[in-house]
């Protein structure tokens, strides 16, 4: 309880620390995230588009889950060694999965009879994507997004091992900064991963809400 | 772009990718321009198929189909299905736009001037009675079954094709709403006759809506292409006659109303058991059965009497 207590005093004594850690931390997480996206944003709308891939986004995304995303970056790192790019690769391949199912289904869990509407009335296939398809998928592909970004944000932690910076730094390093830096730090991480879950669901919401004119 | 074509099936025959049996067998058939064609079966005998064959949502493995001459093989399909309204059963409006937007969507890409889309989907709203000013700017999911369907109506309408395919527009409907839309669309196909391919599996519905029924068994076969009057009166074999049921009798009296008839000299009766000229045989039949009685008077739609129906006329006549 003591040392709980001292991790605010920690915060509140090494702030512009925590600050620039923070940033590097979610430098790291946006950039894994976004190179994620464009990954697999792409492939999964594809994907549902024509109506295929469910085997695919099924089992990419059981071993996204089958795995636990720490052991997941051991073995990455384990395999490949330590380094920027090794962690990298691991924190991307980690946000691909729900990105990929998220895209898939939003796409695919379209009303058919929409999209053969607007396919037998003479719109273009990418017509039927932009009009059509994307504005009806956007709440659940921000679902994915936002997991990923979660799962992104709470492991990046473990980029410090290879030297990435980030608030793992401080979480690794009790050495340095004491027990009560290490949960101040940690703390932090699990507010970040709260504040981007609230901030895209709240982005997601205002999508989803602004047109409809209430449920169907 | 011109108000009607004649559509032509000339052996058109579809097997899906799979299965040995065609789903669509040799289907021959033409569909005077400005004329309802219902396609008539029980479910899984290829009607959807035959369809979606038209705007090629589904593509032919043999024979052809003829748009006012044209085979649909050699014209670009996303031009084809803009020159032909389609109306499903859920109606399928995009949920994500306005009853505004979702009837602007093919003038929309076909690069309509702005002003010229609004003053079109006004003319459309209006025509299918919701008006533009109370129902623009809602969401599909604030309007009724029936109103969507009005709306999917509208859309399919939206730019003047000379075609349309309505596959099983009212199947999701209550009955009474149903036989609403039936009127309705009657009404309003007697305003812009576009040839119309019509789904359905209602013996009902066909007799009411058809110029013509096709009525199609398992296996995508043509049993009779005929009006609805032939389809009852002369069935061309058991399988049909049992689809229109045992009741066609009654059926056929639906198709003729009093005023087809040459009626008796009017002789007074009863107040308020009056039937009125445009009544069908059917309810003049129903309405001497309940009365007990065997002459009613009948009267014009502003009540002067114009003669009296008997059984006996309607036996004649029937
Ligand atoms: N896309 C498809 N792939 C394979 N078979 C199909 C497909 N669509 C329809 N069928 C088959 O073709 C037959 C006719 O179907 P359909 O035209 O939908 O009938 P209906 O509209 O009269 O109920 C059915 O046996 C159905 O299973
Ligand atoms: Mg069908």
């Amino acid at each position: 309880m003591h040392t709980f207590l001292d991790c605010f005093a920690f915060m509140a004594g090494h702030f512009g620390l925590l600050l620039d850690r923070t940033i590097d931390h979610l430098l790291l997480s946006a950039a894994a995230v976004a190179l994620a996206l464009v990954l697999a944003l792409p492939l999964g709308v594809w994907l549902g588009h024509r109506g295929r891939g469910s085997f695919l986004t099924v089992s990419v995304s059981n071993i996204g889950r089958a795995l636990p995303s720490l052991a997941l970056i051991a073995i990455f790192l384990g395999l490949l060694g330590i380094g920027f790019v090794n962690v990298m690769t691991a924190l991307v391949v980690m946000a691909v999965p729900p990105a990929l199912t998220h895209a898939y289904l939003s796409v695919e869990q379209i009303d058919r009879d929409v999209v053969r509407a607007a396919r037998g009335m003479g719109l273009t296939e990418r017509q039927i994507l932009t009009r059509i398809e994307l504005p009806l998928a956007l709440p659940v592909l921000f679902t994915g997004i936002r997991i990923a970004a979660v799962y992104v944000i709470s492991s990046a932690t473990l980029a410090a091992v290879a030297g990435g910076g980030g608030l793992g730094d401080i979480i690794l390093n009790q050495v340095s900064y004491g027990l009560s830096g290490v949960i101040a730090a940690a703390l932090w991480v699990a507010a970040l991963a709260l504040a981007a879950d609230a901030l895209f669901g709240m982005l997601g919401t205002r999508i989803a809400r602004g047109r409809y004119g209430g449920g169907r | 772009m011109n108000s009607a074509a004649d559509i032509v099936f000339d052996e058109a025959t579809k097997t899906y990718p799979g299965s040995v049996r065609p789903a669509l067998d040799a289907l021959s058939l033409t569909v005077p321009a400005g004329e309802i064609c219902v396609l008539l079966g029980s479910s899984g005998c290829g009607k959807t198929t035959a369809l979606t064959l038209v705007n090629r949502l589904t593509e032919l493995t043999g024979g052809d189909i003829r748009i006012d001459g044209t085979s649909i093989r050699e014209q670009d399909v996303i031009a084809l299905r803009r020159g032909i309204g389609y109306v499903i059963q859920q109606a399928g409006l995009f949920p994500h736009l306005t009853i505004a937007q979702n009837i602007a969507t093919v003038p929309q890409v076909l690069g309509w001037p702005k002003p010229r889309i609004e003053d079109r989907v006004r003319e459309l709203l209006e025509l299918v009675g919701l008006p533009h000013g109370e129902y623009g700017d809602r969401y599909p999911a604030q309007l009724s079954g029936g109103q969507q369907q009005r709306v999917g109506i509208a859309r399919a309408l939206a730019a003047d094709p000379p075609i349309m395919l309505m596959d099983e527009p009212f199947g999701a409907l209550d009955p009474v709403t149903r036989e609403h839309m039936q009127d309705e669309f009657l009404r309003l196909h007697a305003q812009v006759r576009k040839t119309t391919l019509f789904v359905s599996h209602d013996i009902d519905e066909a007799v009411r809506m058809g110029d013509r029924i096709a009525v199609l068994a398992e296996g995508g076969k043509l049993l009779q292409y005929d009006t609805p009057e032939r389809i009852l009166h002369a069935p061309a074999d058991d399988y049909v006659a049992r689809f229109v049921g045992t009741d066609r009798g009654l059926k056929a009296l639906t198709l003729r109303r009093l005023s087809d008839l040459t009626l008796e000299p009017y002789a007074g009766g009863a107040n308020g058991t009056a039937l009125r000229a445009d009544d069908s045989l059917r309810t003049a039949l129903s309405a001497l059965l309940a009365a007990g009685a065997d002459r009613l008077p009948v009267t014009d739609a502003d009540g002067h009497p114009v003669g009296t129906v008997t059984v006996d006329l309607i036996r004649e006549a029937a």
